[in-house]
This record gives structure tokens, C-alpha cells and sequence, in this order.
């Protein structure tokens, strides 16, 4: 058992979990993302939707069964992607204690560059956010459970709330950014034919991802719905 | 003191197997009692180390270096020969001994070269099990070419970087030993001084740089294996740090001196540029095929290179050699480039400088297939001159580059103090007057692979069972004290000017008066002139710092030290070799065609020169030579 | 031309370091960044103070001794150039240069711009190798490699171990270079035997040192004076993975 301690140990390994999480919790953006697009069809469409959501596996599974296992799949890549990135993180601080006087960056992204604070950003979002439309316990009043098309325009009209909406999805793009590319290269998928493709690839998707999410508050801003 | 080579007798291509029957072995429980330390850690010293270390024996390597792997082998470019006969041109190893001892003007030992050419076919195979990244053809299989005028192709090859990759190979052989408890690595440490006690070699004293503390190590044997002296010019295409301290201190505990004149000037290296200059660059002698030489026929011809008309050219080479032009051996290129910078025709800023132009072979080839040959070399040579070849002729001029000459060894590369062995480019080598293109890697490589690891075997096997010499004993605390006193000394000089100043100023006189010709005037006026200088340098020079922390001044100083007491030996050997042969040209001595002239009659000796103190006389001592299988030849280029 | 350099000075390991600042004069364009260095210690030492410590040996770009920081970049501003071989006709009159040393906790400081970069030693000792002893390897014909294997492991294998790859990396890692020899041994037919202990026990030991863990920020890449690229970095993870999964699960 020995080589699981090793394997514990590597940061190649923690690089690999979160390459895996990260790849798992961008599964869920783009899906969630190309769900809301349903409040463009209308209160019925995404209500229904939500609806559909919860009872997914009926009758076999419980109400809110077959979520629950994917909100226990979620909080766990949650959880496992951000223990990886706070270790890696902490040993690369510790590697690189002391700045130079003069500064110099070559060729690293803004995005690279910002994934750690990019990352909290996002955590921050996520936690408002539930708080927000899932628990409905901050943002303006007339909360109602299940009525997710009413939640979201209510919480859009004000421009503070979306934003921040716009702000934190902006940083989630240029996570997703270099997150997307990077993680080929955290598994070693670097297979020299496909190599030029990762760049475009990264960016069509971090662009989808942001451009949909973004595009709501402005809808609602914008009256285009509400 | 009486020189005995101890080359076993019998037919040649015998007497290496035959003595490796003959020597004593150790056995393998025995192996691990001895201890062996070798001093540096380039081709010759990591894989005499690691091949050590797998015998069994307890390896102790030292390097002044940070890393084994930033030894100046690291910057050989072109390649290394064998006589592997890949490319079925009729290379075997007999032609690969006999065109080593040609080449060498006929002032080596023959058996030495007969056995580096049986051995050099090993290298390739171990090389290459260790993953050196040699040329290969599309095959698969191991690509050559011919170099330094081989007429056949025998030179492996890894790009420009065969020194390089092979070095890595035997640097990694080594940090496996380090990593399997077999050796035990000491980098920047610079060895100061050899302890002798009673004739044999009983271990070393080092200083260790980052500290400065200077410590004691005892071993059954001490092998030296630290490079060349090529430094002694001061300019060199040698790496900064290669100096001649641990060869010459082993001089002066007793250890023969051999060749030291022999000093290798290698035709094209980018010119200096200026007095702040620090090293010279080596441009490969490839160039030679494409590009013409030429000066203008006035001197303080001050217009550009294009804008001077053909005819007023002087394409010295073509002129002077029409057979072979621009591409006769390296000592003959060097020594015509100094006589037409001399007579005051030079080019370049300096007016130190020929010019190597490719506008003929541009022209007639185009741009593309001069750039697919040389391509990497432009670049090198505009990253350095800021000047773009393909447009202005290249500047190039000699420099010193490689050293024949250094610690005597017999066959079993002991030198005269027993126990103490010398390999790679530090033992007086198997090059005789001159050596060829690409064989320098090769006996690097044959002594710490091939050779040492079973000679050194013989010698230990005999003292199995004896005491061992331990760092108590009197002679360490006596070297220790000489070693600290020497370094007191240099610091408490306290005078104005500083190491390199001394340094560029030895190396001008060497340069002029024992670098590509020589003469009897030369010499003397050389051995008037050093020493006044070694005067004011022991009592002018200034060291800021300390010894006891990292002190790169002190380091020089000791080096430069030993430069100016090699720097006369070399005259002194450069004057009673009154004869040309190889590299050694002694203006007094040539053919109507101006090729060294051979005395064999009088010189066909190893010149063996016993130290006997700063500014005393050395001793001569002679090693004949036989040649029993070359023919002695008179070459000629016309 | 005329310089205002800062540059950093350390007495030793523990004692504390400071940016000092020296002007120099007469500095012809081509000299090199040492040269340049050169002339400032000469005067340092015929004025009675100390030279500038830094490390240097072939100033031919090959042994990979020279480590300077300029102006925040790794070997200064010229790509694919250490600094033993940058000239000064790339600054003009004025300049003001920053020169410090390689800073990574995996590079302790000695003295001056001086680390000591031992730990790339340990990494080879761990695996960085094909254990084949004297004498015992085959005839060099017997192991045909294809051109193109051998060309990229050729690649890997230009690594100089200069260390810039740790110095311009934002997280202090050794990626580039432990995965610069990996990727040439583990290419080679003659490497395979040993392919996954090798890269096991390089990146293990790598990580004991005190490197950090590489966030692709591929900034290594562009300070690497030989154009060792971050494929490798990849090639690396992969096999190391791979080894893990053979390990726990079999081939
Ligand atoms: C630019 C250039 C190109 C060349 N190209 C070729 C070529 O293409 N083919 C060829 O065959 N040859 C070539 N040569 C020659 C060849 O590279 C050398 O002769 C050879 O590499 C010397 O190897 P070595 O092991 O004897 O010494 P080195 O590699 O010089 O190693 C000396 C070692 O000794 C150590 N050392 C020295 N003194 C001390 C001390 N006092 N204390 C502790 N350690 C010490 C050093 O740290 C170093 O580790 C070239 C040389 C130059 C300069
Ligand atoms: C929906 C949310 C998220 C997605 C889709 C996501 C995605 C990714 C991806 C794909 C990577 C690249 C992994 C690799 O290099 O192999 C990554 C890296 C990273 N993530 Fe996230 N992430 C998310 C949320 C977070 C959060 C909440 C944090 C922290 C609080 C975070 C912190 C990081 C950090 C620091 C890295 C880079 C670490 C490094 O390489 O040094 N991420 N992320
Ligand atoms: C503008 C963009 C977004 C909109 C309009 C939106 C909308 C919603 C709504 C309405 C819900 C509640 C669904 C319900 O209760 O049925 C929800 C839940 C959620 N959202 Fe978003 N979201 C957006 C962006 C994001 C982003 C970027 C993330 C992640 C980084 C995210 C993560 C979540 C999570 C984790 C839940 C809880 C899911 C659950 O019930 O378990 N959302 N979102
Ligand atoms: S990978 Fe490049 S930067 Fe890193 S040590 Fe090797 S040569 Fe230097
Ligand atoms: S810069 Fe550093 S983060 Fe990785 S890609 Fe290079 S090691
Ligand atoms: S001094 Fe050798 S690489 Fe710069």
C-alpha cells in the first residue's frame, strides 16, 4: 500500500484529481448553462424543466433522488477540487517564497495567472448563488420554491446582483480558459495531432459557458425576458 | 630518475589482451576495502568513476564544478572516432592507430594508440546502451562522417553536441553510482594539492569553495582527471575555469611533466572583439569547405569587405597551397593567418582577423543550401558579432585550443609517483605533436572506461592487505600546512592590480612566443619576461575577500599561480626541442614549403621534465620512441 | 554606453541580501552580459570592495552554469539565449538593469547570484539513467531507433540543466527539467526496461525537493535557453500516472 502513499503524496496526482473535478464541475456549467437557456422559452419551459429535474427516475427514485446524487457527485468533485488546488497551491508557495524586485512575465495567460484568485471568486459566486436561487434566503423579496423563472428575473432586475453575476461569470471564463487547456497537459493527452486543437478548444468552450450564463442577467436588464 | 613506459612486449594487437591477462585482479569482497578518489569529473573522470564504482571499489569524485555535468567536455562539438567500420570504407583499427600516430607527427607511444583504437569500438556500444542520442540514418542505424580530414568516415556524432550528450551518458552512469551509495560526489571542491608520502600517491587535499575550508582525504589510489591547459593563453576556446592546478601540483611533488609545448591552435574561432575580452568561440573547421580566405593586399585598407575589387584580395591560402586552398590541416591554416595579420594586412576592428567569405559559395549554391549546411553556425556567429555572415564575410582567427601535452604516464597510466594515475586530457596522451579532429572524446573516454579501471586494479592488488594511509599521518598535516600557507600568502600580497590583469598579460607572452611559432630568440626572451612578471604578480596582486567564503579571486589566483610556472616550462620545453613536429613550430625548423621540419635523429623522445622549483631549471628527462609499425613520413600539403 | 545596474548582493546563505546599485561606463556592444560583469569586478576589485559572485564556465550556452535574472526574466531578455551568450547591443545607453539571482526555495543562495542547484543532481540519481555497467552493453548496431524517436529524444536531451525553467516559474517547479530527461530515456528503446520506475522515482524525488507543482503556466518554456518544451511536462504526468495505475492494478 505503500505506492498509495506515494500516489497521495504527488502533486502529479493532486494535478490529475483536479484536472478530473474540474473536468467534472465544467460538465455541470455547460449543462446548467444550456438548461437556463430554457427561461428564453418562457416561465412554463424552465419551470417544468426544474420540475422534471427533481423527479428525474420516477417512481423509482424518490423525489429529488436522482439530484441528490448528482448535488453528493457535485459537492464531492466541489470538495476534491478545491483540497487539490488549496495543496498545490501551498506547495508552490512555499516553493517560490521570495518575489524578484523586478517583475516579468513572458508568455504566462492572464487566465493562468489568475486561477487561484479566479477560483475563489468563483467559490464565493457559488455560495451567494445558493444562497441566492436555490435557498432564496439573500436577494430581493417574493422568493418562491420551484418558481425558478420568477426567482431569477426578480434577482436580475437589480443591476447590482447581476453585476456581480457578470463579474463572477467573467471570471469563471478565463478559469475555464486555462483550465480546459490545462488539463490535457495535467493527464498527459497531449498527443501531438490534436496539440494545436487544445487552445481553440479551450476558448470556444470557456466562451460558450460565459457568453450563455452572462447573457441572462443582460436579458432580464434588457427586458428580452421578464 | 629512470622513465619506464612499461609497455608489455610481444606483437601489437596483442599486448593490451594479453597484459589484462597478465594483471593482478582483485577480488570482489576485496574490491569494496580499496578506496580510489578521482579528481574531476569530465568524460575521462565520471566514467572512470562510475566504471569503478560498479567494479566495487569505494569511489570518492571531486569536482570544482556545481554539477559532475558542467565539466568543459560538455562544449566538445564535432564528434568522436572509432574504428567501427560502419560505413565500409575500409576503416579498421589498425588504419584508426595508424593515422592517430601520423597525425601526431609521429611523437607518441605506439602501443597507447594501438589500444585507444581497440577500445574506441566499445565506447560506441556503451554509448549507445546508455542512451547517448548519436546521428542516425533513416535505417535506424548509426550514421558518420569523416572529419579533420579523415579520408574515411569514422566520427560519431550527436549534432553539434557529441561532447555534450556524451558527457550526459557518463555523467548519468555516475549519479547512479552516487544514487547506489558507490560514490561518494564532492562538487565545488577544487583539489589543492596531492599528499606523497614515501613515493606513493596516499590521498588529496581540497579546498571546499563555497566555505573555504580545506580538508584532508586519504585513498589507496588518487587519479587525476582534470582537463587541459589551454587556459595558459589566457584566450582560449577552453571553458573560464580550466586550469592546470591539480596537474601541476602533482608536478611539484614529483610527477614527470610531458610535452608541455604541445598545444593545439585551432584555425577558426570568432577574433576577439576587444581587450575586455574573455574567451574565444570555436566555429566548426566545416566552414572551411564553403567559405574562401582572404585579407585585402594593402593594409589599413579601411573600406568595407564588399567594396574591396577581387583583385585587390589576397586569397592566401589558395595563393600560397593550390592542391588543397582553404582546406590544408588546422596548424597550417593557423600559422598563415598569423603571418598575414603580422605583416599588417589583418581585418576587423582589432585588425586581428581574416575573413572566411561565402558570397562565392551563396552565389554559386544559393542562400538556402549554404544556410542548410551552416546554418545553426551564422546564427551562433551573429548572436556573438552582431554581424550577419550571409551578407559580410565572417572574421576568424586561431586560438588555443586543446593540449598534447601533460602529466607523463606510462602504459598503465601511472604517472612517476605510484598510485597516482592520469587520464583524459590531463595525462600527456596518446596525441603526440598533434592531435586529430574528433579523438580527444575517444581517449577520454578509452582511459575511464577501458583502461584505468583494470590498470588501476593491478596496482592495488599488490597493496592489498597494507595499511591504509590515513589523514593522520604527517604528510597530510605537512601538505595541509604548505597548502594554507600558499593561500595566506596570495591574500596577505595586498598590492594594486588584479588576477586577470596578470593573467591577460602572461598569456600575451605565451601567445606570441610559444602559441602557433616559435623561435629560439622567442623563447628566451619568454623565459626573461615571465619571470619578472610572476615577481610583480607575487607582490602586486590584490585580492578583496576572504578565504573562508565563496571567493572566486582567490580560486584564479592560485590558478593563474601555476599558469605562470607552467607558462615556463613550456618555454623551457618549446626551446630544447629543436625541431618542428605537429603542432610545436619552430620557425628555424621548416621545409621550402614552410612545413614543420622533423628532427628525428634528435627528437624522436617524450620530453619529461622534472619540476625543481619555482624559477629553477627543470630536468629533461627522455622517453625514447620506437616505431616499429608507422612508417615515418614527411607530409606536404602543395 | 552608459548602465545603471542593481544588482543583488548576499554575503552568504543566512545572511540578508540587498539590491545595490552600480553604475558602469564605457560598456561597448560587443561585449557580453559577463564581459560586461567582468569589467564592473575588475573595477569593484581594484577599488578594495568585493567582485559580484556569479557562476559562469564554457560562455558558450552549453554547460549551463551562468544563472542571472534580468530584469525579471530568466538568462534576460533574448529567447533561446543563456546569458553567458546575450550581448549588450541589445540595451542601449541608460539602461537600467536588474540583475538577481535564481530564486527558488529548490536553489538555495550561496553568495551573490549564486545557488546552488544540487537538487537536479539528486532528481538524476534517482532514475536519470539506463543502468547498463561497462562492458556490458551490445554491439551499438544491434538497436536500431527510428530517426524521428531519435530526433525527439534528441530534443529532451539538449536540457543544459541551467535551471532557468525554476527561476521564471511563477511556482518555483522543476517540471521542465526533470521532464526534459524522462521524456529522453523513456523515448528510447534502451529505456524501456527501466520506463516506469524511472519516471516514478524522478518525479518522487523531485517532489522532495523543495520545488513546487506546475500549474502549466508554461513561463519555463520560454526561458528555456534550448527550446525544451512543456509536451514534455505532459509526457512526464502521463507516464508517471500510468506507472501508478500498473503499479496499484498490473499491466
Ligand atoms: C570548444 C571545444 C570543442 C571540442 N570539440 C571536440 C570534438 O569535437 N571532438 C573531440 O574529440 N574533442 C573535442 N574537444 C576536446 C575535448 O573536449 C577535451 O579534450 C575533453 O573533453 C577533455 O576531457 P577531460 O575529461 O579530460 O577533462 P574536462 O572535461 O576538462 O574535465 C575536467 C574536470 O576536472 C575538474 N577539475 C579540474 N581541476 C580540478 C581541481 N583542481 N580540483 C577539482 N576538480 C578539478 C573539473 O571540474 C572537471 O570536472 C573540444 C574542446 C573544445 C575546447
Ligand atoms: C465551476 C467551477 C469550476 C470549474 C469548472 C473549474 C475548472 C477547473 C479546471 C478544468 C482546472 C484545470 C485543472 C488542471 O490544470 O489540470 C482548474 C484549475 C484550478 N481551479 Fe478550478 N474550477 C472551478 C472552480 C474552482 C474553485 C471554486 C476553485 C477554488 C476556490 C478553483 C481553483 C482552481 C485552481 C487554483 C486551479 C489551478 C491550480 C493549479 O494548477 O495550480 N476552481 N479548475
Ligand atoms: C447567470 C447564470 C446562472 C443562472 C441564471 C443560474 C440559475 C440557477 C437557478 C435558477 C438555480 C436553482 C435551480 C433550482 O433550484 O431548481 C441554480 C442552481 C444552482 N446553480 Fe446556477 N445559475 C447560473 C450560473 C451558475 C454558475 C456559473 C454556477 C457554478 C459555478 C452555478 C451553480 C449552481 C448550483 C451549484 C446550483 C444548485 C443546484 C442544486 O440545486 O443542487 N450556477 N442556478
Ligand atoms: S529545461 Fe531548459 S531551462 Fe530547464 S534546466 Fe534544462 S535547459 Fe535549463
Ligand atoms: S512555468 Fe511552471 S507551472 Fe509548469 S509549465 Fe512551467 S513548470
Ligand atoms: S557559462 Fe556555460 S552556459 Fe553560460
Amino acid at each position: 500500500m505503500a505506492w498509495l502513499l506515494d500516489v497521495y503524496r504527488s502533486a502529479i496526482f493532486k494535478k490529475a484529481v483536479m484536472a478530473v473535478s474540474g473536468l467534472m464541475l465544467f460538465g455541470f456549467v455547460l449543462t446548467h448553462m444550456l438548461g437556463n437557456l430554457k427561461l428564453y422559452f418562457g416561465p412554463e419551459e424552465i419551470n417544468n424543466y426544474a420540475e422534471w429535474l427533481r423527479t428525474i427516475g420516477k417512481p423509482a427514485l424518490p423525489k429529488n433522488g436522482a439530484l441528490n446524487i448528482a448535488r453528493v457527485g457535485l459537492l464531492a468533485a466541489v470538495f476534491l477540487h478545491i483540497w487539490s488546488a488549496w495543496q498545490v497551491t501551498r506547495l508552490s508557495r512555499k516553493a517560490r517564497p521570495q518575489k524578484y524586485v523586478k517583475q516579468a512575465t513572458i508568455q504566462a495567460t492572464y487566465a493562468s495567472r489568475t486561477m487561484r484568485w479566479g477560483g475563489v471568486i468563483v467559490l464565493l459566486f457559488i455560495v451567494y448563488h445558493l444562497l441566492h436561487l436555490t435557498l432564496g434566503v439573500v436577494g430581493p423579496e417574493g422568493f418562491e420554491y420551484g418558481d425558478v423563472y420568477n426567482n431569477v428575473v426578480l434577482g436580475f432586475r437589480n443591476p447590482l446582483i447581476s453585476g456581480f453575476y457578470i463579474l463572477a461569470n467573467l471570471a469563471l471564463g478565463l478559469h475555464l480558459y486555462h483550465g480546459l487547456w490545462s488539463l490535457f497537459q495535467s493527464l498527459g493527452l497531449n498527443h501531438p495531432s490534436y496539440r494545436a486543437l487544445r487552445r481553440p478548444i479551450a476558448l470556444a468552450f470557456a466562451s460558450v459557458v460565459t457568453l450563455g450564463n452572462i447573457s441572462f442577467p443582460l436579458a432580464v436588464l434588457s427586458g428580452v425576458v421578464g | 630518475m629512470e622513465l619506464d613506459a612499461k609497455v608489455p612486449s610481444g606483437p601489437i594487437e596483442k599486448i593490451w589482451d594479453q597484459h589484462r591477462f597478465d594483471m593482478k585482479l582483485v577480488n570482489p569482497a576485496n574490491k569494496r576495502k580499496f578506496e580510489v578518489i578521482v579528481v574531476g569529473s569530465g568524460l575521462a573522470g565520471s566514467s572512470a568513476a562510475a566504471t569503478m564504482a560498479e567494479l566495487g571499489y569505494k569511489v570518492k569524485c571531486f569536482t570544482f564544478h556545481d554539477s559532475p555535468r558542467r565539466a568543459h567536455s560538455i562544449a566538445a562539438q564535432g564528434g568522436i572516432n572509432a574504428a567501427k567500420n560502419y560505413q565500409n570504407d575500409g576503416d579498421s583499427v589498425f588504419r584508426l592507430f595508424y593515422d592517430t600516430v601520423k597525425g601526431g607527427d609521429f611523437r607518441s607511444r605506439e602501443a597507447n594508440v594501438y589500444r585507444l583504437a581497440q577500445v574506441s569500438v566499445n565506447i560506441i556500444d556503451q554509448a549507445v546502451a546508455q542512451g547517448v542520442p548519436f546521428a542516425r540514418e533513416y535505417g535506424g542505424l548509426l550514421d558518420n562522417r569523416s572529419f579533420g580530414g579523415a579520408q574515411v568516415s569514422r566520427t560519431f556524432y550527436a549534432r553539434g553536441q557529441t561532447g555534450q550528450q556524451l558527457l550526459l551518458g557518463a555523467y548519468q552512469a555516475l549519479e547512479r553510482q552516487v544514487g547506489l551509495g558507490n560514490v561518494e560526489m564532492v562538487n565545488r571542491t577544487e583539489m589543492l594539492d596531492v599528499v606523497v608520502d614515501e613515493g606513493r600517491a596516499r590521498g588529496i587535499i581540497t579546498r571546499d569553495l563555497n566555505t573555504g575550508e580545506i580538508e584532508r582525504h586519504a585513498a589507496d589510489a588518487v587519479v587525476l582527471a582534470t582537463g587541459g591547459y589551454s587556459n595558459v593563453y589566457y584566450l582560449s576556446t577552453n571553458a573560464m575555469n580550466c586550469n592546470v592546478t591539480a596537474a601541476w601540483r602533482a608536478a611539484r611533488r614529483g610527477a614527470l611533466f610531458a610535452n608541455p609545448s604541445f598545444t593545439q591552435i585551432h584555425p577558426t574561432c570568432i577574433p576577439q572583439s576587444g581587450e575586455y575580452q574573455s574567451k574565444l568561440t570555436l566555429m566548426s573547421e566545416s566552414l572551411r569547405n564553403d567559405g574562401r580566405i582572404w585579407v585585402p593586399r594593402e593594409g589599413e585598407d579601411q573600406r568595407a569587405p564588399g567594396q574591396i575589387p577581387s583583385d585587390e584580395r589576397y586569397y592566401y591560402l589558395e595563393e600560397r597551397y593550390p592542391a588543397f586552398g582553404n582546406l590544408v590541416p588546422r596548424d597550417v591554416a593557423s600559422r598563415n593567418a598569423k603571418s598575414v595579420v603580422d605583416e599588417g594586412l589583418g581585418v576587423g576592428p582589432t585588425g586581428i582577423g581574416v575573413y572566411l567569405d561565402f558570397a562565392s559559395a551563396i552565389q554559386r549554391d544559393g542562400r538556402d543550401a549554404i544556410a542548410a549546411r551552416y546554418g545553426n553556425l551564422f546564427d551562433m556567429y551573429e548572436r556573438i558579432t552582431g554581424e550577419n555572415p550571409y551578407a559580410v564575410p565572417m572574421r576568424i582567427y586561431p586560438a588555443p585550443h586543446y593540449t598534447m601535452g601533460g602529466v607523463w604516464v606510462d602504459y598503465n597510466l601511472m604517472t612517476t609517483i605510484e598510485g597516482l594515475y592520469a587520464i583524459g586530457e590531463a595525462n600527456f596522451s596518446d596525441h603526440g605533436a598533434n592531435r586529430l579532429g574528433a579523438s580527444a572524446l575517444m581517449q577520454g573516454l578509452a582511459d575511464g572506461y577501458f583502461v584505468l579501471p583494470y590498470t588501476i586494479g593491478d596496482y592495488l592488488a599488490r597493496h592489498l592487505g597494507e595499511e591504509k594511509a590515513s589523514v593522520e599521518e604527517s604528510a597530510f598535516a605537512q601538505t595541509e600546512n604548505e597548502v594554507r600557507g600558499g593561500i595566506d600568502r596570495l591574500l596577505s600580497i595586498n598590492g594594486k592590480r588584479t588576477v586577470d590583469d596578470f593573467h591577460r598579460k602572461l598569456g600575451r607572452i605565451v601567445w606570441e612566443e610559444c602559441g602557433m611559432s616559435r623561435s629560439k630568440e622567442g623563447l628566451e626572451k619568454a623565459l626573461d619576461h615571465i619571470p619578472s612578471l610572476r615577481e610583480e604578480f607575487w607582490s602586486d596582486l590584490k585580492i578583496t575577500g576572504s578565504a573562508d567564503t565563496l571567493n572566486q579571486s582567490l580560486e584564479k589566483a592560485g590558478r593563474v599561480a601555476d599558469f605562470f610556472e607552467l607558462a615556463e616550462l613550456m618555454c623551457h620545453d618549446a626551446l630544447d626541442r629543436d625541431e618542428s613536429c605537429g603542432a610545436h613550430f619552430r620557425l628555424e625548423h621548416q621545409t621550402e614549403e614552410g612545413e614543420a621540419l622533423r628532427d628525428d635523429e634528435n627528437y624522436r623522445y617524450v620530453s619529461a621534465w622534472e619540476f625543481t622549483g619555482s624559477g629553477e631549471a627543470p630536468i629533461l628527462h627522455k622517453e625514447e620512441l620506437e616505431f616499429e609499425y608507422v612508417k615515418l613520413t614527411q607530409r606536404s600539403y602543395k | 554606453m552608459k548602465l545603471k545596474l542593481h544588482i543583488w548582493r548576499q554575503e552568504g546563505p543566512d545572511a540578508p541580501g540587498r539590491m545595490e546599485i552600480y553604475p558602469v561606463e564605457d560598456i561597448s556592444p560587443d561585449m557580453s552580459f559577463l564581459e560586461m560583469l567582468d569589467v564592473l569586478n575588475e573595477h569593484l576589485e581594484a577599488g578594495g570592495q568585493e567582485p559580484i559572485a556569479f557562476e559562469h564556465d564554457c560562455r558558450e550556452g552549453i554547460c549551463g552554469s551562468c544563472n542571472m535574472v534580468v530584469n525579471g526574466r530568466a538568462h534576460g531578455p533574448q529567447a533561446l539565449t543563456t546569458t553567458c551568450q546575450l550581448h549588450m547591443r541589445h540595451y542601449s545607453d541608460g539602461d537600467e538593469l536588474w540583475i538577481e539571482p535564481w530564486r527558488a526555495t529548490g536553489f538555495p543562495l550561496i553568495k551573490d547570484l549564486v545557488v546552488d542547484r544540487s537538487a537536479f543532481d539528486r532528481i538524476i540519481q534517482a532514475g536519470g539513467y539506463i543502468s547498463v555497467n561497462t562492458g556490458s552493453a551490445p554491439e551499438a548496431n544491434l538497436i536500431p531507433v527510428e530517426k524521428d524517436t531519435a530526433e525527439e529524444a534528441f530534443d529532451a536531451a539538449t536540457c543544459i540543466g541551467c535551471g532557468a525553467c525554476v527561476a521564471q516559474c511563477p511556482n518555483g517547479a522543476a517540471q521542465l527539467f526533470t521532464s526534459a530527461k524522462v521524456s529522453h530515456l523513456n523515448m528510447l528503446p534502451q529505456g524501456q526496461p527501466e520506463r516506469w520506475k524511472r519516471v516514478e522515482a524522478m518525479v518522487e524525488q523531485m517532489e522532495s525537493e523543495d520545488f513546487g507543482a506546475c500549474s502549466n503556466y508554461a513561463e519555463c518554456e520560454a526561458a528555456c535557453p534550448k527550446g525544451i518544451g512543456i509536451d514534455n511536462i505532459a509526457r512526464m504526468n502521463r507516464d508517471y500516472l500510468e506507472a501508478k495505475r500498473r503499479r496499484g492494478f498490473g499491466d
